[in-house]
């Protein structure tokens, strides 16, 4: 669907050429880690992980608690550097470039793969103004107001709050903030969307929203999601990554293999709920 | 009661003595908090008293539109002058301190590593612990002659093509041993800690989950702090500057040690050259009439009551809008 955007990462993609049984849109890859090992002070949060996320698809990271998927999740866009004790050994490529390189800018990496949180956090600021400002702050010059109203229209939002622009963006719901979050990290047109349990502090329907609009995302952006419930896994994403405990990669594959006919027993018995 | 004891720990028995203790306890501590209201209201009651009597001496009218302060010689009441003269140390100190004190606490709450924090509060702690007759004693021995030191230097620094007009161009060649100036520095410096310290407070209490929002969107440090942080502690940090700007309007000790007790009234359009004047404030004034020999007796004595009832009225006036913009601000993050 997107000849123009493929066609400089010709290379990455023989290296993938990998083929599927379900013909994902585009076998780019987008981010690769090699050898990844992070440390919390003595504690291993990460072991060797290398795995490749393709572009404009959806990847769901899944797997128990403390077993390190959030903990890669921000190392892709280096959230972790705000977190002194954490060490980060090994690659993650975006675009073909290590992030961890001392002449990368974290802010400018930042800027281009957006994140989304578990809790929504919207700006004590108007519902306009939450959106708009990634793009203030990245010098955008363009129409600001109707860039505003494609992300809120891409967040599934715009129809609700069209009316309210002004009013706090703390005055929504709690799944209408989390869209407000997810309208605020896409308005600045990042390659990448980062979501860490973005719906489980939400109700169901309010979840099930998070869920069609990412659907929807997909189409555009890279998505990468962590989530601890299995279904919604199943349910949206393309390609799942399963981590056990220890930090470890125990499968990747196509969403539909791993729920199917996973190759590990320990995937297995952690999808059908005897652990975890 | 003795018999209540021996029925022991596991007794369900409501003991009498227990009972009449909780209630003496409770009525102990609401007479001190009460206490604190009747010293209000005394407060009020004596001042208000001596100032109606004043004003049916001295119309009100006069008193608040008068252009001379001079009680003694003149027998003249106009608190003007001395309003002037709280005014330039208040703005002046708050041009220091506001800023300063704000950038601290963005230091404080958001760059400084835990040790530099260990340091740099206490410090600031130091500063604000410092009894303000050294804050006066430092402006007349030491702020002062620094500036007056200076200004020379500064003076040749205006090309010589600028014309210099008297009324419009700030030109000072030497400060007033008792100057407008150095207290307003010092007085600015005395407040820092205020502002910094319940901002820092306000900032602290931001949460996280907005910083990383903000670095998650490619924001720098610097945008984090100011773009984010900053806005969502305004009650707070508004409520600083306010109970801050109180303190100054209040100083009295080192604005009278550095300041002089010399009503001036603004020099317009040039009001920056009151800096280098002696100036007098209201709380000077009252030090003034207190320290005179007509204690007791007479409209100069009760002037001191009305001053004091002006300065109340101020003060009083500056804590219910520092409340109102706490509640107008306050986010429930």
């Amino acid at each position: 669907m997107s000849e123009s955007d493929s066609a400089p990462k010709i290379q990455t993609s023989i290296e993938t050429g990998k083929t599927d049984s379900a013909p994902p849109e585009t076998e780019d890859v987008v981010i690769e880690s090699r050898s990844l090992d992070v440390y919390y002070g003595d504690e291993q949060a990460l072991d060797d992980v290398s795995m490749e996320i393709r572009e404009r698809e959806v990847t769901a990271l899944i797997g128990p608690s403390g077993c390190g998927k959030s903990t890669f999740l921000r190392c892709i866009n280096r959230m972790n550097d705000m977190i002194d004790v954490c060490r980060v050994e090994g690659d993650v490529e975006f675009s073909g470039k290590n992030v961890y390189d001392d002449n990368v800018d974290s802010v400018a990496l930042r800027r281009k793969i957006g994140i989304v949180f578990q809790k929504p956090n919207p700006f004590p600021k108007s519902i306009r103004d939450n959106v708009a400002y990634g793009l203030k702050i990245q010098g955008f010059d363009g129409d600001v107001d109707e860039r505003v109203e494609e992300s809120l229209k891409e967040a599934a939002l715009w129809d609700e709050v069209k009316d309210q622009l002004d009013s706090s963006g703390l005055d929504l719901s709690g799944g209408q903030q989390q869209r407000l979050c997810i309208a605020r990290a896409i308005a600045p047109d990042p390659e990448v969307v980062l979501m860490d349990e973005p719906t489980s502090a939400l109700d169901p329907v309010a979840a099930s929203k998070i869920e069609d609009l990412i659907d929807d995302l997909a189409g555009e952006y890279t998505v990468i999601i962590v989530t601890h419930n299995m279904q919604q896994a199943a349910r949206i994403s393309d390609r799942t990554a399963v981590f056990l405990t220890g930090g470890r990669l125990v499968e990747y594959d196509d969403t539909a293999t791993i729920f199917e006919d996973p190759e590990h027993q320990r995937v297995e018995d952690y999808i059908t709920g005897k652990f975890g | 009661m003795s018999k209540e004891s021996e029925s022991g720990v596991g007794s369900l028995q409501r003991s009498g003595f227990v009972v009449r203790k909780e209630r003496l306890y409770g009525r102990l501590i609401a007479a001190c908090a009460v206490l604190t209201i009747l010293i209000t209201v005394g407060i009020i009651l004596a001042l208000s008293g001596r100032a109606l009597s004043f004003w049916s001496q001295i119309s009100p009218i006069v008193f608040f539109t008068g252009t001379n302060w001079s009680p003694v010689i003149a027998n003249s009441y106009g608190v003007l002058p001395l309003i002037s003269g709280t005014l330039i140390v208040t703005v002046f100190s708050a041009l220091i301190a506001l800023p300063i004190g704000l950038a601290a606490a963005i230091y404080l709450s958001e760059y400084a590593s835990d040790q530099a924090r260990s340091i740099l509060k206490p410090s600031l702690e130091i500063l604000a612990g410092v009894p303000t007759v050294i804050y006066g004693y430092m402006a007349l021995v030491y702020v002062t002659p620094m500036i007056d030191s200076v200004l020379p230097f500064s003076a040749q620094l205006i090309p010589p093509w600028v014309p210099v007009i008297p009324e419009f161009t700030f030109v000072m060649p030497s400060l007033g041993t008792f100057n407008a100036l150095s207290a307003s520095i010092v007085v600015g410096i005395m407040i820092i800690p205020m502002v910094s310290s319940i901002s820092e407070d306000a900032l602290s209490a931001v949460p996280d989950s907005l910083r990383d929002a903000g670095y998650g969107l490619g924001s720098t440090k610097f945008d984090v702090s100011t773009q984010i942080v900053v806005p969502s502690a305004t009650s707070g940090i508004v409520a600083s500057y306010v109970l801050a700007i109180s303190r100054a309007i209040g100083e009295t000790m080192a604005v009278t040690m550095a300041m002089g007790m010399s009503p001036q009234m603004p020099y317009f359009p040039n009001v920056l050259k009151n800096l280098a004047e002696s100036s007098q404030t209201i709380t000077a004034a009252m030090v003034q009439i207190a320290g005179a020999d007509s204690l007791g007796t007479g409209p100069t004595y009760e002037a001191m009551f009305a001053l004091g009832m002006t300065l109340f009225a101020i003060t009083l006036t500056m804590n219910v809008l520092a409340e109102l913009v706490r509640r107008r601000f306050r986010e429930e993050y």
